[in-house]
C-alpha cells in the first residue's frame, strides 16, 4: 500500500507541477485531470472511499470540462500569461503563504484527524456513516449549500444568457392552434366566359 | 478496508496504459517518418487556413457546463441520503425535500427563463 501512495502522490505532485509550468493551457487542463484522478487514488487509499468517487465524477467529470471551456473561451496567449505572470506574484504568493499555513496546522493536529469515529468502518461504509450525519445533525448546512448551489445557478443564467434576436423558433402551441379561418383565405374568382 | 475489491481496476489501469503507450511508440519506431511543410500544414479544402484553430467559444455552451455541475452536485448529495434513508427516517426524508425544493426553485427559473433552449 505505500507502494501505490508514493506513485499516487508522485504523479500528483508531478503533474500539479506541469499544470502550472506547461506552455499550453489545454495540456495544463489534461495535467489537472491527471493530478484529480491520482488525488482520487490517495482519497481510496485513506478510506475515504465516497469522496474519491464524488472527487472523480464531480472534478473530473463536470469541473475539468468547465475549465477546458474556460481555457477554450478566454483565447489565452501564451506570451501574455508569461508578462503577466509577475503581476499577480504578490496575491500568489499570499495564497501560497495561507496554504502552508493551513498545511502546518492541519499536521501539528493530526491527532484530531486520525481519530477514528465511534462506529467502526468494517461494517458501516463511509457513505453511510456520512448520511446517517449530514442529513439531520448537520441540516442546516446542508440547507446552506442547497442555497449557494441555488445562487450559483442563477448568477450563470445571469450573467451569460443572452437572448439572441430575429431568431426564428418553432413554437408548438401556436401550431396547433391555428384554425382553417385564419391561415387559408378562400378568394372567389368570378367565371369570365 | 479491503483493497482488494480495486484490483480489477488497476489491472485495467496498467493494461490501458501499456497498450496505449504500445501503440504510439510503435508507430512512431515502425512507420515511415517524413515531414514536409506541406504534410504538417493544417489541411483545410485546398485553400490556405484562415486563423487559428483554436477558435473562440460561444459562452452558452459555458452555461450548460455550469447547470450540469449544479445538479451533479444535487446527486451527489443524494447518494448517501438514499443509503442511509432507513436510519435517519423521516427528518433525512423532510431534510432532503427542503432541499431539493430549493434547487427545483431555481430549475423552474432556468426553465422559464429559456436558459435550457438552444435558440
Amino acid at each position: 500500500m505505500i507502494l501505490f501512495f508514493f506513485l499516487f502522490s508522485a504523479v500528483t505532485v508531478l503533474s500539479s507541477i506541469a499544470v502550472i509550468s506547461s506552455r499550453n493551457p489545454v495540456h495544463s487542463v489534461f495535467f489537472l485531470i491527471l493530478a484529480f484522478v491520482n488525488s482520487a487514488g490517495i482519497f481510496v487509499l485513506a478510506g475515504a472511499e465516497f469522496l474519491a468517487m464524488i472527487l472523480l465524477i464531480v472534478y473530473v467529470g463536470a469541473v475539468a470540462v468547465l475549465f477546458l471551456f474556460v481555457v477554450m473561451m478566454l483565447n489565452v496567449g501564451v506570451d501574455k500569461i508569461k508578462t503577466q505572470t509577475r503581476k499577480y506574484m504578490l496575491s500568489g504568493f499570499l495564497v501560497a503563504i495561507i496554504l502552508l499555513f493551513e498545511l502546518i496546522f492541519s499536521f501539528a493536529n493530526l491527532d484530531i484527524i486520525i481519530q477514528k469515529p465511534e462506529n467502526n468502518l468494517e461494517k458501516n461504509t463511509n457513505t453511510h456513516a456520512l448520511g446517517n450525519v449530514l442529513y439531520t445533525d448537520y441540516f442546516l448546512p446542508f440547507q446552506v449549500s442547497g442555497c449557494i448551489l441555488l445562487v450559483a445557478m442563477l448568477g450563470a443564467i445571469i450573467l451569460t444568457l443572452r437572448k439572441r434576436e430575429g431568431v426564428l423558433r418553432q413554437n408548438i402551441s401556436e401550431q396547433v392552434s391555428r384554425t382553417k379561418e385564419d391561415s387559408i383565405k378562400i378568394v372567389k374568382i368570378g367565371k369570365k366566359l | 478496508m479491503n483493497y482488494l475489491e480495486y484490483l480489477p481496476i488497476f489491472v485495467f489501469i496498467i493494461i490501458a496504459l501499456g497498450l496505449s503507450t504500445g501503440f504510439a511508440l510503435l508507430s512512431s519506431f515502425v512507420g515511415p517518418n517524413k515531414p514536409d511543410k506541406e504534410k504538417l500544414s493544417a489541411y483545410e479544402c485546398g485553400f490556405p487556413p484562415f486563423d487559428d484553430a483554436r477558435g473562440r467559444f460561444d459562452v452558452r455552451f459555458y452555461l450548460v457546463a455550469i447547470l450540469f455541475i449544479i445538479f451533479d452536485l444535487e446527486v451527489a448529495f443524494l447518494f448517501p441520503w438514499a443509503i442511509s434513508l432507513s436510519s435517519t427516517g423521516l427528518a433525512g426524508y423532510i431534510s432532503m425535500m427542503l432541499f431539493l425544493f430549493i434547487l427545483t426553485v431555481g430549475f423552474i427559473y432556468e426553465w422559464k427563463k429559456g436558459a435550457l433552449e438552444w435558440e
